[in-house]
This record gives structure tokens, sequence and C-alpha cells, in this order.
């Protein structure tokens, strides 16, 4: 017998494989969990299309699922509604933050606007490259520590 | 007409594929980090995308055929995606050219698709929208920045925007397959994409100091799978493995 938070409190355990500070729920990529379905079912939904993370997000929770004797439990992934980087919990941009990442701003048009840096809290900062280690964050630098530090993008 | 949405969605699909195999050739050859993460990233995107769409694709077809089997088990005359993506990369400005154009097409294409009478595929544009809507504002900034550069990097950028107008009137092409879809709310309409396509380019050479798009005679057969020499060559990089060993697995 499955309910919908024990299953819940599996995924919470599992990390981003790329960024293993945060777990999937703090990412918001688990969009439900019917843990009264036949066979209950655990949906996910990929940050961006192409994350080769996605692959691997999918065995790490098959293997959570099964390692808590959840064998029965399906995964599955919906593209729809689209992820954003508005369904990353409080305390996942807490987590974000204290691992070195700059979460990210609220408006997709806000990309563009200073990062804060995660080191000295400094607005005074800079674009690097719009794209950083992984599809999700762009490269910037503070200004005034000089740490060049991931901002996670708003997308 | 038959099978046109199974055509629609292997079009889409094939499109991003080669696209996004050809930029994977700039991985570690890039001109500085920066471009070689942007170019790397982007063709990721694209490949997640011909993911999704190959799938689908297969899935409509009925025949067993999936993503794998669609992207690396097809020959040449087979494939549909349109001639502009399978391009040789060219110098940076030469793939920067070409970037902008096509990303700025894909965008307007995907808005539209996201509304899609088809479920899947407007969830499927809808997704890859986002991702699309940075690489075309990426590739609009080095058309800029290299068109509005140094005097060098100004007629790499012409060169580079003067090899691909030959291609653009074929994204605007509507065949049979579009136009069964079209009026079944499925497809996009290509030619209402053409007016905000031709805007943004227009806004984009402006701000570059470039000069304003000439369009030559179209070059036009990738949806019939009459293609370029340059076709067989990338297929021949990206299929082979699959091919030697079909049954090999990780």
């Amino acid at each position: 017998m499955n309910d919908a938070r024990a299953i819940m409190a599996v995924l919470a355990s599992v990390p981003d494989p790329e960024i293993p500070a945060v777990s999937l729920v703090d990412l918001g990529i688990i969009r439900d969990v019917l843990a009264d379905a036949q066979p209950p079912r655990v949906l996910i939904t990929p940050t961006y299309t192409g994350c080769p993370a996605t692959a691997v997000i999918q065995l790490s929770v098959r293997e959570a699922l099964d390692a808590a004797g959840m064998r029965d439990v399906t995964v599955e992934t919906c593209l729809s509604p689209p992820w954003t980087t508005a369904w990353i919990t409080p305390e996942g941009r807490e987590k974000l933050r204290a691992y070195g990442i700059d979460p990210p701003p609220d408006d997709v048009r806000m990309n563009g606007e200073p990062a804060t840096c995660p080191r000295c809290n400094s607005r005074s900062t800079h674009e690097i490259s719009r794209f950083g280690s992984t599809p999700c964050k762009a490269l910037w630098q503070c200004n005034d520590c000089l740490e060049p530090f991931d901002r996670f993008k708003c997308h | 007409m038959e099978n046109a949405l199974f055509s629609y969605a292997l079009r889409l699909g094939d499109d991003s594929l080669v696209l996004g195999q050809r930029l994977s050739e700039w991985c570690g050859h890039a001109p500085a980090v920066e471009v070689d993460l942007s170019l790397a990233n982007i063709g990721l995107d694209l490949i997640g995308q011909a993911q999704l769409f190959l799938g689908y694709a297969g899935e409509v077809e009925g025949k067993g055929r999936s993503d794998d089997r669609l992207a690396f088990h097809r020959d040449v005359m087979a494939w549909t995606n349109c001639l502009m993506v399978e391009q040789p990369n060219g110098d940076f400005a030469r793939t920067m050219a070409r970037q902008f154009l096509f990303s700025t097409w894909q965008k307007a294409l995907f808005d539209g698709l996201a509304a899609s009478k088809d479920a899947r595929l407007a969830e499927i544009a809808a997704k890859a929208v986002k991702e699309v809507t940075y690489h075309a504002e990426l590739a609009g900034d080095w058309v800029i920045r290299l068109g509005d550069g140094t005097e060098e990097s100004r007629r790499r950028m012409i060169d580079g925007l003067d090899w691909h107008w030959r291609f653009v009137e074929e994204l605007f092409q509507a065949d049979a397959v579009v136009e069964t879809l079209v009026a079944e709310g499925v497809a996009v309409d290509p030619a209402g994409l053409r007016p905000g396509f031709d805007a943004r380019v227009a806004a984009v050479l402006a701000e570059a100091g470039l000069p304003e798009m000439q369009l030559p005679r179209g070059v036009v057969g990738g949806r019939k799978g009459h293609h370029s020499e340059h076709l067989g060559h990338i297929l021949a990089v990206m299929q082979h493995i699959p091919r030697t060993y079909p049954d090999a697995v990780w």
C-alpha cells in the first residue's frame, strides 16, 4: 500500500544529478503523484527538452522507488504544462544560494538584470556567458569579490 | 492526404536533428569557450526537440519505429528537413547567420504550433519555444555584434547571410502535407509567419548596420527528400555506428 506522502518522501530524497544540492521535489519537476491509480504513477517533467539529466533522473527515481519497496509505482514523463523555474520551491532557492548558484529571477525579462553574488551578496555583477555548465544556467561574475558563479536562468 | 501528421512530425524532427548534429561539430572548435557552450547547448535543445517529434512521428505511423530507428536507420532520400539546416557550418559568422534565420522562423512556428489542435504537437511546441526564444535572441545578438564589429567580422557576416538567403523561401512553403493539416487546425500556415519574420530580420539587420535582405530565387526540395550533397555526409557521420552495430547497447 502506497500513499502519496510516502512516495513524495522517497522522491524528496533523490538529488538532481547535476545540482545535487537540490532534490527533484525542490526543483519542481515532480508534477504529480497519483497514489490511488492502478498502478500508482509518478509524473515527472523535464527541465529542458534536451537536458541530458532527464534520463538519469528517470533512472534514479526508479532505483529510489525500488529501494523503498515501491516496485509497482510507475514513472512517466509529461510535457505539459512546460516546466518553469517558478516551480522551484522556496527551500530549493535557498539551497541553490547556499550551494553557490544564484536562484532564478522571477521574470524572464530579468535574465539580463544583474544577478546577486551568492558569495558576498553584491548586485554589481556581469554576465560572462549566457550558457553555463548546464542548459539551465548562465555564467556570471561578481565585480566586487570577483567570484565567478552560476546563475539559474528564469525559464 | 494519407499520413500527413506523420510527415509533419517527421519534418519538424528532421529539421531539429540535422541542425543539432551540425552544431555539435563546433564542440571543442569554437573561437571561445562562451561560444562553444552556447552552440553545444543550442544543439542539445534541438536534439531534445527531435527526440520528441520523431518519437511522436513513430507513434503516429504505427509501424513500431522509435525515435532512434527514424534517426539512425533512414536513408538520405527519406529525410524531409529543410535545406538550410544541412548546409555546412562554414565559419562562425555563417553558422550564426543560419542560426538567426532558422531560430527566428522556428520561434514563430512553435508560437503558432503551441495552439495546434493536436495536443501532442502543441505541448512539444509549448515546451520547446521557451528554449528557441533564447536561441533566436542569442543568434540575433551575434548578428549585431559581428555586423557592427570590425571590417572583417562585418564582411564575414554579410557573406554568411548571403549564403543562406536562398534557403529562406523553403521555410515558408506549403505543400499538400501542410495544407491538409492547416485545414484541420493542426499545422501552422507558414505564409502567416512571414510578416513577423521579415520584420524581425529587418530590425536586427538595421541594428547591425547590415544591408537589407535580398532574397534570390529560393532553392527548395528538402521536404520531398531532394537534398544537397551535404546531407548524405552528415548522415554518414551520425548513423555509421548504429548501422554498423545495429543491436549495440551501452
